[in-house]
């Protein structure tokens, strides 16, 4: 079976992340923060009377944080109930060969390693694929990615 | 064995509720073993289970279920008698029903078998002892079995009717019983087919017109149609600016639909008190027969229903205080026979609705709490010193036993009584929005009195705002709001003051600790100013919020209003965030947080180790009368008045340019309505009217309830005070019931009825 992923852009990055694991994806939604919440956590947002939390990787993956707030959503299932992740830009849905997954550059520091389930090739262009069942993982301590490994801009991919 | 998941599911769910009621019958049949009914339910419910694990493949269950089917078989059929061994080998039999069920759930399969012992035993007593019972048949026919004994219950017939009858069957007349006793005139054909009919009903369980739904599947519905109800509020509001009469009709029915869906959606979660209860005759049987105690549960109210969740919260706190009221409250048959009541304890339980909410009542008919023992351990764990001891009413000991740790148990069971439980008790039902009393006699009993909201998924809350951000507190826990003034010192408001650092309210001659909702959400900007000393003073309102038995006030930014809001669990990821117990989504579509109020308390260090909440050091003068009525103290001018604060709906600053006249009386808009309003100090100071001072931009306004439903307008509201005050009727004049003496001030009590603007023309006639 094919695989397919559905592709989105956080800061520089290009990410991928199983279309089946994607519920929806939003467009700009006000966020209610959550105070002393773990960072990364954005807040809730109103997903059609369901009360979803919302993601920010960006501080995960080594990058600063947004200017405003996110303009749109991408809402995947993550065994622990439905998470929406902050992206900057929705891209296709891409078919992939299971079999060409790639373990994630060595370069690729541990935190950011943590959330990804690999690397797919797209046009020579690295894409990474996220793990949606380690988003709401808290990050190990002391383990910042340092931003030392740059992805690919979205327009790379096309 | 490749059974379909979901059959083994339907089986496990369907046979714990099987297991529960045969629990229930076996109590019943201990008491009446002679009920052919309970007998034959009984039979029905083993068979049931056996039946389905022989299709679904579970051989132990068939091989124990198969064994107490056969005694239950002889039961039945009155070939053995009743007998004490005999129901204790069937209670275990529903404990390993159980228990099987149990590993089902867990292993999806039996395990190793276990239970040959149980099975040689309901073999060995399917042996008739030593009398012998009539012949089956003979028994059977000559009690006309289930069908007979209804008609015979009925006053139909009498009991020589079935003898006869039943004989002329033996004699060999093929005719049913039923149609003998037609023949002969006894009874009506009709009776005899409704009792038929019934018969059929206890036969073939009234399961059928029952569809087993999924709990999420409910819930579901639950959300979407409080997002039904924002979208319709939604299309109220667009379609009152269309102002198009054909869609104001339209919308009109959405709006009334919607409410009746919502109402019938939500009424599809909520269950009777009696499936938790049904668990407690087990429990005080096991517990009394193990304490050598005789107890009997009672029930009243059994139907009340109360929300799952609810339930779900009450259940272990109520088996709790179950346990405990066998175990230490309902003595031993001796003990009882010599205080002249009967050996067999009883154990009362009631439920119902009142206000809004389901009260559950426990009471025991035992030894009642040993107030003086209460007292003696109080000054032993130095909880209180001798003096205060001594001096301690009834109700203030009793309340001790909430403490945690806190048992007068002479021995420690290993059923109760290691002083765990009722503190864990009232924190459970506190969390729920609930509240917990405790009374007790000596010698006569001990009555525990539990209030629970009816839902857990709508709780009125106050919406107050903090940094741009909206946050709910639970009306439950709110007691009172209090303004703060940041200029401090007298007038109606209140103000922030340092008891070693720490910052206080004086409130009614108390001090009560204060937090700040700035600081515990980590709020940056704010953090620890409020809380110093000689920072500037805060403004704000004090929140005053019960934790326990401990108050605190919150000091909140801004207050918003009261609403239904329907909770709904916090998202992914955030289980570690104790301060907020849920979510709501606010009437423009976004999301709000449910402040934890004991989280909060915890977090403040309020309720803790060694943590001192609302201290009575400070009482000089302030007489704090806990039997009064309250009263909300008002200034206007120099004067101070007063009113029952049960007729006060709400304190409002409003507007003053929003004041209207209509038609001769003075209104302002206010939540969708309009509100008269009385001017108190013009009303009661006519000279004053001519000249007055120019109004303030804002005006107090108290909000009364209905019947009065107005706005009195006053220039201070100052304080609460619970009072027994002495009402000096020379004070009476129009608008005013008398005069009395609070807080060392001369105080005149408002006549509301006087004051109700349809009648202020009587008081003070107002010039054009």
């Amino acid at each position: 079976m094919d695989g397919r992923l559905c592709t989105f852009r956080i800061d520089d990055l290009v990410l991928g992340v199983d279309v089946l694991e994607v519920r929806e994806v939003l467009r700009s939604r006000v966020i209610t923060p959550v105070p002393l919440a773990t960072e990364g956590i954005a807040g809730l947002l109103n997903l059609r009377g369901e009360i979803v939390t919302a993601v920010d990787l960006r501080a995960g993956f080594g990058r600063p944080p947004a200017d405003g707030p996110a303009p749109a959503h991408v809402v995947v299932s993550t065994g622990e109930g439905p998470v929406a992740l902050a992206v900057d830009e929705v891209g296709e849905v891409l078919d992939v060969d299971p079999a060409a997954l790639q373990p994630p550059p060595a370069t690729v520091a541990p935190a950011v390693r943590a959330l990804l389930l690999g690397t797919h090739l797209i046009g020579g262009a690295p894409l990474l694929v996220l793990d949606p069942r380690r988003v709401l993982a808290r990050p190990p301590s002391g383990a910042r990615p340092s931003g030392g490994w740059v992805g690919t801009p979205i327009g790379a991919l096309r | 064995m490749d059974e379909s998941p979901d059959l083994v599911e339907e089986f496990l769910v369907e046979g714990y509720e099987i297991v529960d009621a045969l629990d229930a019958d076996l109590l019943a049949l201990e008491r009446d073993p002679s009920d052919p009914v309970l007998l034959a339910s009984v039979f029905r419910r083993v068979h049931s289970i056996k039946g389905a694990c022989g299709f679904l493949g579970f051989l132990q269950l068939e091989r124990v279920t198969h064994a107490g089917e056969n005694l239950l078989s002889l039961l039945r059929d009155r070939t053995l008698p009743w007998s004490p061994p005999i129901a204790g080998a069937l209670l275990a039999l529903a404990d390993a029903i159980r228990l099987l069920l149990a590993t089902i759930e867990e292993t999806g399969a039996e395990g190793a078998p276990r239970h040959d012992h149980l099975i040689a035993t309901l073999s060995e007593l399917q042996a008739p002892a030593e009398q012998v019972a009539l012949p089956a048949h003979a028994q059977a026919t000559a009690e006309g079995g289930l069908f007979g004994q209804m008609l015979v219950q009925r006053g139909l017939i009498d009991a020589d009717d079935i003898k006869f009858a039943a004989h002329e069957q033996q004699l060999g007349d093929p005719r049913h019983l039923g149609e003998i006793l037609v023949d002969r005139g006894r009874v009506s054909s009709e009776d005899v087919l409704t009792a038929l009919h019934e018969q059929e009903a206890h036969r073939s369980g009234l399961a059928d017109a029952t569809v087993r739904i999924g709990v999420e599947v409910l819930d579901g519905l639950v959300t979407l149609v409080s997002e039904l109800v924002l979208a319709r509020n939604q299309v109220l509001q667009n379609a009152e600016a269309v102002a198009d009469a054909r869609l104001t009709r339209t919308v009109g029915r959405l709006d009334v639909i919607t409410s009746e869906l919502q109402e019938a959606v939500l009424g599809t979660r909520m269950q009777p008190v009696g499936t938790v209860w049904s668990r407690f005759p087990r429990i005080v049987r096991d517990v009394a027969n193990a304490r050598g105690k005789q107890a009997l549960v009672e029930m009243v109210g059994a139907e009340t229903e109360v929300d799952r969740t609810i339930l779900e919260a009450i259940r272990d706190p109520l088996t709790h205080v179950v346990r405990n009221a066998v175990d230490h409250g309902i003595e031993r048959p001796e003990e009882r026979l010599a205080a002249g009541k009967p050996p067999e304890g009883r154990l009362l339980l009631r439920a119902w609705h009142e206000g809004g909410q389901v009260h559950l009542e426990i009471s025991d008919d035992g030894a009642g709490i040993d107030v003086d023992a209460v007292r003696r351990t109080a000054v032993s764990r130095g909880l209180l010193d001798a003096q205060e001891a001594a001096s301690a009413g009834e109700r203030e000991l009793l309340q001790l036993v909430f403490i945690p740790g806190f048992s007068t148990a002479a021995q420690v069971t290993n059923l109760s009584g290691r002083g765990v439980g009722m503190d864990v008790v009232r924190t459970n039902v506190e969390r729920i929005g609930g509240a917990i009393d405790l009374s007790s006699e000596r010698g006569l009993g001990t009555t525990l009195k539990v209030r629970v909201p009816l839902t857990l998924a709508i709780i009125p809350g106050l919406v107050v705002a903090q940094a741009r951000e909206r946050f709910v507190l639970p009306q439950a826990s709110l007691n009172e709001l209090i303004r703060l003034d940041p200029g401090a010192g007298g007038g109606g408001s209140a103000a922030v003051e340092h008891v070693a650092g720490a910052p206080v309210l004086r409130l009614r001659g108390r001090l009560l600790p204060l937090a700040f909702l700035a600081d515990l959400l980590g709020d940056a900007g704010a953090a620890g100013v409020h809380a110093r000393p000689g920072g500037t003073g805060p403004a704000g309102t004090v929140a005053v919020l019960t934790a326990g038995d401990r108050r605190f006030g919150l000091v909140v930014g801004e207050v918003r209003d009261v609403e239904e809001i329907v909770v709904k669990p916090l998202g992914a990821g955030l289980s570690d965030v104790r301060l907020f117990s849920g979510a709501t989504i606010m009437g423009d579509g976004q999301v709000a947080l449910i402040l934890d109020v004991v989280a909060l308390a915890q977090r403040t260090g309020v309720i803790g180790a060694g943590a001192a909440g609302e201290s009575d050091e400070v009482v000089p003068g302030t007489p704090d009368d806990e039997t009064g009525d309250e009263l909300l103290l008002l200034g206007s001018g120099d004067r101070r008045l007063a009113v029952p604060l049960a007729s006060v709906a709400r304190l409002e600053e409003l507007p003053a340019a929003a004041c209207e006249w209509a038609g001769g009386q003075e209104v302002i808009r206010y939540r969708d309505e309009i509100l008269p309003l009385v001017r108190v100090r013009e009303l009661l100071d006519p000279t004053l009217r001519p000249d007055r001072p120019p109004a303030s931009d804002l005006l107090q306004v108290v909000v009364l309830t209905a019947p009065w439903r107005a706005g009195l307008v006053m220039d201070a509201i100052i304080d609460v005070v619970r009072a027994q005050a002495t009402l000096h009727p020379e004070g009476r004049r129009p608008g005013v019931l008398g005069s009395m003496v609070l807080q060392g001030r001369v105080t005149d009590l408002l006549d509301l009825d006087a004051l109700r603007p349809d009648r202020v023309a009587l008081v003070a006639p107002r010039a054009g």
